[in-house]
C-alpha cells in the first residue's frame, strides 16, 4: 500500500493472536484500513469481535503478531516501550470506563499534570495554567482540579479522561467506546464536545463502538468487524443507504429506534440468530456463514476476499 | 375502574446513610392492568430498580426504609403483608429478571440445580417429584430456544455465553408461571443482535403465557418496540405516562423531550445537546419539582410545590405545571 500525503494512519494486514491453554485466540486476523487526517472512522462490532484489540495494538499496549501499522509514514508496529517518545504523544486513547481508567487516589490536577511532565510540555511555573486550559477545553470548572475522580459524576470523569488524552496535543485519538457506560443525555454532551474539539484541534479519531445509530451521526466512514476481520467498509451515508453484507443488514435491522422515520430507513427485517463463535475455533470458510441467512455451498469452504463494489465501499462476501 | 393487577400509590422510599437519608423515591405512582406490557424508562440512578425491588419486597431494610405509600398487587397491599403471604407473592405472583445474568446466577451450582430450586420454591409445599421438577426445568430451557438442554442442565454458568445466561434467567423467571414479570434491563449487557433475540423470545413467551410485564430500561428504542404503555421516571418521580405510540409522537414533559432529542438517530441529523446539568443529590433534593433546576421552562411555582399528574387527554398524564388545566 502506498502512503498518501494526507494519510495519517495505515494498518496493513494486522494480526494479533493470543496463546491460551485452549488454543490460539485469533482476536484480530488480517485487518487493513487507513485513516485520513481529520477523519473519523467508526469501528463497529459485537463484543468479542476484536475491535478493542485493534485499538490496543495501534496504541501499542500489545505488539502485533503480524502486519504493519504506519503512522505518518513511520512504521510503529511494535509495543509502546519501543516507540520514539515524540511519536507517543501524537497517539492517545480514551478508554471505555472512566471509573477504572482514572486513579481514584489522585486528584484531577495530578492526573492531568502527569502527561505534561512526561513530555516536558510545561514548565513548573505555567503548569497550573495549562491544567486550567485543559479543563476549560472540556468545559469543566477550574475548581475541579482539587477534586478526585470519585467525587464527580460519570460524565464528568469521562471529560477528565478526554482532557488527559488531549494534554499532549495529539493528532490522533483512539476513542474506545467512550460513551457506552453513560446515559443518553450525558452521551449527547460528550459527543458534541468531541466533535467540536475535532474541529478546533484538527484531530483524527478512530471511534470504537457497538452503537450504529451513534456512528451515523459521528463518523465519516464506518467499518464493521466480525470475528477479527473487517467485513464491510463504506462512507457513512452510503453505508446506511446501501448495506451489503448480510451481517451488516442483520445488525441494522436489530437496532431499536425511536421514530417512524428511522424505521423506514432500516433494511427489511433480518431475523438475527446464533451468536458470535469463539475466536479459538473459527469456522472454516467465511466466519459468518453459520449465522448467515443467505449462505451458499461455497461459504463454508472458501473465505471470501475483500471486493470493492463501489468507490470506497468494500465488502467481504461471496454474494 | 377495575382494581388492576398492580397499583403503586405515592410510594416513598429512603435509604439511611451516614449524613442523613437519601430520599430516593418521592411519590411514585404506577398502575397496570392484567396482561399489559409496561415500560419504565429513566436514566441511571432515577430509582427504577428501587421501585422494582420494593414491589418484590426484596429491598434490604435497613438501610432502605419505605415510609409512605402502598403497593397493591391484585387488591392486597404488599407492604402490609406478613412473611408467609410475602413468600407466596414472591414465589407465585411476581418474578424478576435482573440486569446482569452473571451476577444473578450462582457460579458454584449447575444451571439444573438452580433452575430446579426455583421451580420447587414456586410450588410452595405441594411436593413435586424429582422427575417432574426435572421435566419442568427441561421444558423451560426448551421454551427459551436453547439447544441441547440435557447438557446445559449439567453446565455451570461460566460455561455459557452472556446471551445464553440471560436466556437461563428468562427461563427461570417464566418457569414459575407467575402473573407479573419484572424485567430489569434484561438486555443492557448484551449486543444488539443478541438483544433482538432475547427480546423477541421474551415477547413470544409472555404472549403465550399471558404474563403481564414491566420492562425497565434506559433504552427508549427498546421501549418503543416492545411495550404498550410507558412511564418516564426522573429522580424518583414519575414525570410522564402515556400509551407508547402517543408518548413517542407527542412527548410533553421537558425532561422527556430532552431525552428523546439526545438519542442518536439513524437519520443522521446530528445530536442535540441533551439535558444540561445532572441528576440531583438525593440527600437534599431540590424542593418542588425535582427537575426544575435543569428545566428550560421553569416558572416560580416549580421551585415551591411539586406538580401533580395532570391529564392531558388520550390517556396521557404529565407531572408538569406547563400542562396544568
Amino acid at each position: 500500500m502506498t502512503i498518501l500525503a494526507e494519510e495519517i494512519l495505515a494498518v496493513n494486514d494486522l494480526k494479533k493472536h493470543f496463546l491460551t491453554r485452549q488454543g490460539t485466540v485469533k482476536a484480530v486476523d488480517g485487518v487493513s484500513f487507513s485513516l485520513e487526517k481529520r477523519e473519523t472512522l467508526g469501528l463497529v462490532g459485537e463484543s468479542g469481535s476484536g475491535k478493542s484489540t485493534v485499538a490496543y495494538t495501534i496504541i501499542g499496549i500489545y505488539p502485533p503478531t503480524a502486519g504493519n501499522i504506519f503512522f505518518q509514514g513511520q512504521d510503529i508496529s511494535r509495543e509502546v516501550e519501543r516507540r520514539p517518545k515524540p511519536l507517543k504523544k501524537e497517539i492517545q486513547i480514551v478508554f471505555q470506563d472512566p471509573g477504572s481508567s482514572l486513579n481514584p487516589r489522585r486528584s484531577i490536577q495530578q492526573i492531568l499534570e502527569l502527561p505534561l511532565k512526561v513530555h516536558h510540555i510545561s514548565t513548573n511555573q505555567d503548569r497550573t495554567e495549562q491544567i486550567e486550559k485543559l479543563l476549560g477545553m472540556v468545559e469543566l470548572p477550574v475548581s475541579y482540579m482539587y477534586k478526585n475522580p470519585l467525587g464527580i459524576g460519570g460524565g464528568e470523569r469521562q471529560m477528565v479522561a478526554i482532557a488527559r488524552a488531549l494534554a499532549t496535543n495529539p493528532s490522533f485519538v483512539v476513542l474506545d467506546e467512550p460513551t457506552s457506560a453513560l446515559d443518553v443525555s450525558v452521551q449527547a454532551k460528550i459527543i458534541k464536545l468531541l466533535m467540536q474539539l475535532q474541529e478546533e484541534l484538527n484531530l483524527t479519531y478512530l471511534f470504537i463502538t457497538h452503537d450504529l445509530s451513534l456512528m451515523r451521526n459521528m463518523a465519516n466512514r464506518v467499518a464493521i468487524m466480525y470475528l477479527g476481520k473487517i467485513c464491510e467498509v463504506a462512507p457513512t451515508v452510503e453505508f446506511f443507504q446501501n448495506p451489503f453484507h448480510p451481517y451488516t443488514r442483520m445488525l441494522l435491522s436489530s437496532i431499536p429506534v425511536v421514530s417512524e422515520r428511522e424505521e423506514e430507513l432500516k433494511p427489511k427485517k433480518v431475523i438475527s440468530r446464533g451468536e458470535i463463535p469463539s475466536p479459538v475455533n473459527v469456522p472454516p470458510g467465511c466466519s459468518f456463514h453459520l449465522r448467515c441467512p443467505e449462505r451458499k455451498e461455497i461459504c463454508s469452504q472458501v473465505d471470501p476476499e475483500m471486493v470493492e463494489i463501489e468507490k470506497g465501499h468494500l465488502v467481504r462476501c461471496h454474494l | 375502574m377495575s382494581p388492576g393487577l398492580l397499583d403503586i400509590r405515592d410510594l416513598h422510599v429512603g435509604f439511611d446513610v451516614y449524613g442523613g437519608m437519601l430520599k430516593v423515591l418521592n411519590g411514585v405512582n404506577l398502575t397496570m392492568e392484567e396482561g399489559e406490557k409496561v415500560g419504565l424508562v429513566g436514566e441511571t440512578g432515577c430509582g427504577k430498580t428501587t421501585t422494582a425491588k420494593s414491589t418484590l419486597k426484596i429491598l434490604p431494610t435497613p438501610p432502605a426504609r419505605v415510609f409512605k405509600g402502598e403497593i397493591s398487587f391484585r387488591g392486597e397491599d404488599i407492604l402490609k403483608m406478613g412473611l408467609a403471604e410475602t413468600r407466596k407473592v414472591q414465589a407465585q405472583g411476581i418474578s424478576m429478571i435482573f440486569q446482569d445474568p452473571t451476577a444473578a446466577l450462582n457460579p458454584v451450582f449447575t444451571i439444573g440445580e438452580q433452575l430446579m430450586d426455583a421451580i420447587r420454591y414456586s410450588s410452595l409445599g405441594d411436593s413435586l417429584s424429582k422427575q417432574k421438577t426435572r421435566e419442568r426445568a427441561l421444558k423451560a430451557l426448551r421454551d427459551v430456544a436453547l439447544p441441547d438442554t440435557e447438557r446445559i442442565m449439567e453446565n455451570y454458568p461460566i460455561q455459557l455465553s452472556g446471551g445464553m445466561r440471560q436466556r437461563i434467567c428468562v427461563a427461570m423467571a417464566l418457569a414459575t408461571e407467575s402473573q407479573l414479570l419484572i424485567a430489569d434491563e434484561p438486555t443492557t449487557s448484551l449486543d444488539v443482535t443478541i438483544q433482538d433475540q432475547v427480546l423477541r423470545l421474551l415477547g413470544t413467551l409472555v404472549k403465550e403465557k399471558e404474563t403481564s410485564t414491566i420492562l425497565i430500561t434506559h433504552s427508549l428504542g427498546v421501549v418503543r418496540e416492545w411495550t404498550e404503555r410507558v412511564y418516564v421516571m426522573y429522580a424518583g418521580c414519575m414525570v410522564e405516562t402515556a400509551r407508547t405510540k402517543e408518548l413517542f409522537s407527542n412527548p410533553l414533559h421537558p425532561y422527556t423531550q430532552g431525552l428523546m432529542k439526545a438519542v442518536p438517530k439513524l437519520t443522521g441529523e446530528g445530536i442535540a445537546e441533551g439535558v444540561s446539568g445532572r441528576i440531583p443529590d438525593y440527600l437534599s433534593p431540590p424542593p418542588g419539582c425535582r427537575f426544575h433546576p435543569r428545566c428550560a421552562h421553569r416558572m416560580p411555582t416549580c421551585g415551591e410545590e411539586s406538580p401533580p399528574f395532570s391529564n392531558v387527554g388520550n390517556d396521557h398524564q404529565v407531572a408538569c405545571f406547563l400542562y396544568k388545566e
